[in-house]
C-alpha cells in the first residue's frame, strides 16, 4: 500500500507527572487502510487518539497526520481529519440536520456546500427521513450514525473513530460495520479506530495494534497475528489437583502448556488429532478430564497471548461505564 | 479531496454557529424561555414592591406621642406636611430618587446580568462531560471562538432580559428621570453588554478546568449574593460602612447599576456616566482577555 498517513514515533503522554497513559508508542498507518487500536479499558487507546486529533499535547515524542505535525501544525491537522467520538456529542435539542450543519460551521464550510454534503451524508447513514427530528428522539444506533455523518462533513483524509460501536446492540453494531466498510470502499479513506471488541477488529481492520498499559505489544494484520500463535488452542481441566503440565508437554505436536486458574491452555498443531492423544495420555495416568475445548485461534487468543489476560473483565466495566453515561445524559434533561 | 476543502480561512468562523447553538437551547425551549422572562418579573414584583422603604417615612405609619395639651388641628396638618417633606428629602438624599421601586428595579437589571452569566460557566462543564467540547476542539474552530461563543450567548440572553425588565418596570410604575430620552435605552444595552462580557468571562474562567458540575455551583453560590449586596443594587453605597464601601467600589455591578440609573431614573450626570462606562469597560476588556488566555492554556492540555 501507499504512503504513510499517520506516523507516531515515541509518542508519550504523562498525566500529572507520574501517570503514564501512553508510553513511547511507535506505529504507522498507511493510506487507505483501516487501522485498529485494540486494548482494554485504560490501556491508552483514547489518550492516543486524543493526541492524534490534537486535543491533547504529547509529553514526549512526535506524530504526524497527513504529513502535518500534530503539535506544531495542529490547525492543518484539524482541517484534514474527521472525528467520531466515543460519546454521543450531537445536541439533543437540535435536529439531525441542524447538528450536521453545526459541524459544517465548525469547519467553516460555506452553507450551500454544507447543505448539499449534509443531504448526501444523511442518505449514506440512512437518516434522511429523520433529518428534521430532534436528536433526543433518536435511538443509540441512529445517534452513532449521526456522529459518523458529522465526522465526514469536511471530507476528511483520515477518519478517527473512538469505540464506534460502544453500547450498541449486535444488529446495530453489524450495521455500523457495514457503514465503515462502505466508507473505505467509496472514499478510499484512511480509518483509525479504537475498539475493545475483538471480533470487530477481526472483521474490519486491515491491521491492528494491541495496546496494554500504554505500550504497543504487537502490530500486524489479524491473520498474521492469529497465525503467529502457531496452531490451535486446547483448553482442558482435570478433576485432580496435581500439575500435569509436564505430562501434556510430552504428547506429540504439543508446543506449549500453560496452567491458568486450574485449567490448562495448550497450544498445539493439528488440534483435532492431538487432542485425543492428550486425553489418552492423561487417562493412562489415572486423571479424569472434566472439561475440554478446542478452538482455532481468534484475536481473543492473540490478545491473551500477548497481554496474558482475558479481555472480558475489561469489557464488562466498559459496558457499565456506557450505561452510567446514558443515565447521566438522561438526567440532564 | 482538496487540501483545504475550500473551507473558510476566517479566524472567527463558527462563532455565530456556536453562539446560536447556545441560544437555541434557550429560545427553542418554551418553558426555559418563559421562565427566564418571568424570573426577573417575580423578583422585581415581590422584592421591589415588598420593600416599600418610602412608606416607612410617611406620616401615616407613625403614631404620634400624646402631648399635653393635645396638638391642634392646624398643628397636626403642619406636622403632616413636615413628614411628607421629610420623606421625600430622606429618599432623595439616600437614593437620589423619591421612589424606591424605581431605584430597586434598576438594580434588578444588574441582578439579571449576574444570574444569567453565572450559568454560562455551567454549560462549559456540560459540554466537557458530554464530549461536545472535545469534538469542537478537534475541528479547526479557534479555541478563543469556543469561549467567545459562550460569552456572547450569555450576553445576548442577559441583554434581552434587561429589555424585558425595563418594559415591565415601566408598566409597574418606574418613574423615568427628567430629561429621559428613548435613546438612553441603547446606553442601557451597551453597559449590559460590557458587564455581561466581563462577568461571563469570569465564570467561564472559573469552570474551564472543571469536570464536575458541583464545583462551579459551589463557587457561584458562594459569590453571587455577596457580590449583589456589596453593590448599590438595593442600597446606596454612601450609607454603607467604610470597609463595605471599599468592596463596593471594586464591584462592577455598582458601576453598571449606577450607569443604568443615570440613564433611566436620575437626571443624567454625564461625567458620572462616563466614569461608570470607563470602569465597566476596563472590567470587560480585562476579564475577556483573561478568559481567552485561560482558554488557550487549559483547553489544550
Amino acid at each position: 500500500m501507499g504512503e504513510e498517513v499517520i506516523k507516531a514515533e515515541g509518542l508519550t503522554k504523562v498525566f500529572n507527572k507520574h501517570l503514564t497513559a501512553v508510553d513511547h508508542v511507535n506505529f504507522s498507518v498507511k493510506q487507505g487502510e483501516i487501522f485498529g487500536f485494540l486494548g482494554p479499558n485504560g490501556a491508552g487507546k483514547t489518550t492516543t487518539i486524543n493526541m492524534l486529533i490534537t486535543i491533547l499535547k504529547p509529553t514526549e515524542g512526535k506524530a504526524s497526520v497527513s504529513n502535518f505535525d500534530i503539535a506544531k501544525q495542529d490547525f492543518n491537522v484539524r482541517n484534514v481529519i474527521g472525528v467520531v467520538p466515543q460519546e454521543y456529542t450531537a445536541d439533543e435539542d437540535l435536529t439531525g440536520l441542524e447538528n450536521i450543519l453545526l459541524c459544517a460551521d465548525l469547519y467553516g464550510i460555506p452553507r450551500n456546500v454544507a447543505k448539499e454534503r449534509a443531504m448526501e451524508l444523511l442518505k449514506l447513514v440512512e437518516l434522511t427521513d429523520f433529518k428534521d427530528k430532534k436528536v433526543q428522539t433518536f435511538s443509540g444506533g441512529m445517534r452513532r450514525r449521526l456522529e459518523l455523518a458529522c465526522g465526514l462533513i469536511n471530507r476528511p483524509k483520515v477518519l478517527f473513530l473512538d469505540e464506534p460501536t460502544l453500547g450498541l446492540d449486535v444488529q446495530t453494531r453489524a450495521a455500523t460495520w457495514n457503514y465503515i466498510k462502505l466508507l473505505k470502499k467509496n472514499y478510499g479513506m484512511t480509518l483509525f479506530m479504537t475498539t475493545h471488541y475483538l471480533e470487530e477488529a477481526d472483521v474490519l481492520c486491515d491491521r491492528v495494534a494491541i495496546i496494554d498499559h500504554g505500550k504497543i505489544v504487537v502490530v500486524g494484520s489479524p491473520e498474521e497475528l492469529k497465525h503467529s500463535l502457531g496452531g490451535d488452542l486446547i483448553t482442558l481441566a482435570i478433576k485432580e489437583d496435581e500439575d500435569v503440565s509436564g505430562l501434556i508437554q510430552k504428547v506429540e505436536h504439543v508446543k506449549e502448556v500453560r496452567r491458568e486458574d486450574g485449567a490448562y491452555r495448550i497450544k498445539a498443531e493439528l488440534g483435532e488429532i492431538t487432542t485425543p492423544f492428550i486425553i489418552e495420555a492423561l487417562r493412562k495416568k489415572g486423571y479424569t478430564v472434566t472439561r475440554l475445548s478446542l478452538t482455532e485461534p481468534t484475536l481473543n487468543e492473540v490478545y491473551l497471548e500477548y497481554t496474558g489476560k482475558s479481555m472480558r473483565d475489561a469489557e464488562e466495566s466498559r459496558e457499565a461505564f456506557a450505561a452510567q453515561r446514558m443515565t447521566m445524559r438522561r438526567a440532564r434533561q | 479531496m482538496s487540501e483545504t476543502n475550500g473551507n473558510s480561512k476566517n479566524k472567527l468562523h463558527g462563532l455565530w454557529a456556536l453562539t446560536n447553538r447556545e441560544l437555541k437551547k434557550w429560545y427553542k425551549a418554551p418553558v426555559i424561555f418563559i421562565l427566564s422572562i418571568i424570573q426577573p418579573i417575580l423578583w422585581m414584583g415581590f422584592l421591589g414592591k415588598a420593600m416599600n422603604i418610602g412608606a416607612i417615612f410617611s406620616g401615616s405609619q407613625i403614631s404620634l406621642p400624646q402631648t399635653n395639651p393635645p396638638l391642634t388641628q392646624p398643628q397636626l396638618l403642619q406636622l403632616e406636611q413636615f413628614f411628607a417633606g421629610l420623606q421625600s428629602s430622606i429618599m432623595q438624599g439616600a437614593f437620589n430618587t423619591t421612589d424606591y421601586f424605581s431605584y430597586m428595579a434598576v438594580g434588578m437589571i444588574a441582578f439579571t446580568a449576574l444570574f444569567t452569566t453565572m450559568f454560562s460557566g455551567m454549560s462549559v462543564v456540560w459540554d466537557r462531560r458530554l464530549g461536545f467540547l472535545n469534538k469542537a476542539l478537534s475541528t479547526p474552530v479557534s479555541r478563543a471562538v469556543i469561549i467567545s461563543a459562550k460569552v456572547l450567548s450569555a450576553t445576548l440572553r442577559s441583554m434581552f432580559q434587561a429589555g424585558i425588565i425595563v418594559l415591565v418596570a415601566v408598566a409597574f410604575g418606574l418613574q423615568l428621570g427628567v430629561g429621559f430620552n428613548p435613546v438612553n435605552i441603547l446606553g442601557v444595552f451597551a453597559i449590559m453588554f460590557l458587564v455581561c462580557v466581563g462577568l461571563s468571562s469570569i465564570f467561564i474562567a472559573i469552570t474551564i478546568r472543571s469536570t464536575r458540575i458541583e464545583t462551579p455551583m459551589a463557587v457561584v453560590n458562594l459569590i453571587n449574593l455577596p457580590l449583589m449586596f456589596a453593590s448599590n443594587a438595593f442600597f446606596p453605597i454612601k450609607l454603607m460602612p467604610d470597609w463595605l464601601q471599599t468592596i463596593a467600589a471594586f464591584n462592577p455591578l455598582s458601576y453598571t447599576t449606577d450607569a443604568v440609573r443615570q440613564l433611566l431614573i436620575f437626571s443624567t450626570d454625564w461625567a458620572t456616566l462616563a466614569w461608570d462606562f470607563t470602569c465597566v469597560g476596563i472590567f470587560a476588556v480585562a476579564f475577556a482577555t483573561i478568559g481567552i488566555v485561560l482558554s488557550w492554556r487549559f483547553l489544550s492540555k
